[in-house]
């Protein structure tokens, strides 16, 4: 297996930041916030490798910066700290070394997102296939009706109607919008993809469909991923290896069978054994 | 002289419990080997770590202790117990296998398609890994009509079968049985056996937890006896 994605040394902090941030916040000092300056450190020395096709968890509960890797590696923030090397075919991107418009390039067409929020990854004041089309415009594709057919045929895949494609995502429940933003976010068949606590707050049968259909497309694309989640089962159905968060330090890492049924350090032995 | 598959030496899981600041000892120095196309059958009393002996093997359990050393087909030797988790991954889905206690599954997923995962895994066609899972679910004695159906509905013993069908399927070189046959009637109970001397045929090597003792008489080859841990 190759690899293709490589972060070492990830830090985030918000706040001004002092030499004695990392030093006095961690699971160890129960917090994560400075007592010195304030700032708060989301993430630190965050490392980890994601192999090509594979699903990596990243688990914790909220505030542990189990989000933070994600939105530095998706440029939604820029670390404070780290490097991050992506392996594409034919060059290898230095992550936080990129200028905007090699950032804006690789999220259009190497890069896959899909929130919790579908406000975030959706644009609510054009319909649903518009949303995919305009992903597909960026990525280069110019031809109206390829277009509306490689839209249609996404749609299809994850399950919307087809005949509500034209509608705005507003007119749709939470788990019609998670299907029409995981169709957006695979329209340029990225081969690596964030989803972050995408089944939140969805219902039962509605967070079922979509594993499944997660576990389709991973299957059929060999897509790696990335998945950012509270829920230990999402994590024992959908991913081959976790890292768990707390106060912005991985604590523990390993399979994920492992880590849920053998658990080593206190906080993740408390984690599961609260499991519902 | 048949080279063995499984070599474990010394053994030993120990749990420490945080929250109650307690040491559980599971298994101590366990030594055995397994062998291709035979069956390694560990029997003790409840509490002697049977079943941290196979998922120490399988690395859902991190050994405390020992070493599990593990013949790939490529004839390499790797020490299960120190394996990085990529090298771990790999072995599962192309050299060893497991049959647990509890079936996970999408809930969604019908149970062919569900017995078929490993082979799409490996690549196979959909297909092809439908018919293959469809024959073996029949030899299994899973009735046609429940084929198509998600087990998250199915009796014990219907998740049990597809549960076996799953880990047989694919017919890993290495195969960890934990009660495959729990709660399964007589006659089922016959038809696993039956699986199970055909991939001793195919050369694949057991290591197994079986509730009844007269099924270890059955079909045994090797018997390993485990002995109470010392407590810590």
């Amino acid at each position: 297996m190759d690899k293709i994605l490589e972060v070492r040394g990830l830090s985030k902090i918000f706040g001004k930041g002092c030499p004695q941030c990392f030093e006095s916040t961690g699971p160890e000092f129960d917090t994560n916030i400075c007592p010195h300056c304030g700032s708060v450190v989301a993430a630190h020395d965050l490392s980890f490798d994601l192999y090509k096709g594979e699903i990596l968890g990243i688990m914790g509960e909220s505030g542990s910066g189990k989000s933070t890797a994600v939105k530095n590696l998706y440029f939604d923030q820029m670390p404070t700290h780290g490097e991050a090397i992506f392996f594409d075919d034919d060059r290898q991107w230095d992550l936080f070394k990129l200028n905007a418009a090699e950032r804006r390039w690789l999220r259009n067409h190497r890069y896959g997102m899909v929130y919790q929020n579908p406000n975030l990854g959706l644009n609510f004041g054009i319909s649903s296939g518009g949303n995919i089309a305009e992903r597909l415009l960026m990525s280069g594709l110019a031809h109206y009706g390829q277009i509306r057919e490689r839209a249609r045929e996404l749609l299809r895949r994850t399950e919307v109607m087809i005949e509500r494609m034209d509608e705005k995502p507003g007119a749709f429940s939470g788990g019609m919008q998670q299907r029409v933003q995981i169709a957006k976010a695979l329209a340029t068949q990225p081969p690596l993809l964030y989803l972050d606590e995408v089944t939140t707050g969805l219902d039962l049968s509605v967070q079922a469909a979509i594993l499944d259909l997660i576990l389709e497309i991973q299957r059929e694309l060999n897509t790696a991923m990335i998945v950012v989640t509270h829920d230990l089962g999402v994590v024992r159905l959908l991913t081959s290896r976790v890292l768990v968060m707390k106060y912005g330090r991985v604590i523990e890492s390993g399979l994920t069978d492992q880590i849920l049924e053998d658990p080593q350090h206190p906080y993740t032995q408390r984690l599961v054994a609260s499991a519902l | 002289m048949l080279q063995p598959i499984l070599e474990v030496e010394g053994f030993n899981k120990t749990f420490i419990n945080h929250a109650q600041g307690t040491i559980i000892p599971s298994s101590n120095d366990v030594n055995f080997k397994v062998f291709p196309g035979r069956l390694t059958a560990l029997i003790g009393p409840t509490g002697t770590g049977k079943s941290s002996v196979l998922k120490g093997v399988y690395r859902s359990y991190l050994p405390s202790a020992g070493r599990i050393v593990f013949r790939t087909a490529a004839g390499t030797q790797i020490d299960l117990a120190q394996a990085s988790e990529h090298q771990i991954l790999d072995l599962r889905r192309e050299e060893i296998g497991f049959v647990t206690q509890f079936l996970y599954c999408l809930p969604r997923r019908g149970a062919q398609d569900v017995v078929a995962e490993p082979l799409l895994k490996r690549g196979m066609d959909q297909s092809e890994a439908r018919t293959q899972a469809c024959a073996l679910l029949d030899a299994l004695n899973v009735p046609e009509r429940l084929w198509s159906v998600p087990p998250a509905t199915f009796s014990g013993g219907e998740k049990q079968r597809v549960n076996l069908a799953r880990g047989l399927i694919s017919r890993p070189r290495l195969l960890l049985l934990d009660e495959p046959t729990a709660s399964l009637d007589p006659l089922t109970t016959d038809r696993v056996i039956q699986q199970l001397d055909g991939l001793k045929a195919h050369g694949v090597a057991m290591l197994a937890i079986f509730h009844h003792p007269e099924l270890v008489e059955r079909i045994a080859d090797d018997v390993v006896t485990l002995k109470p841990p010392v407590a810590a």
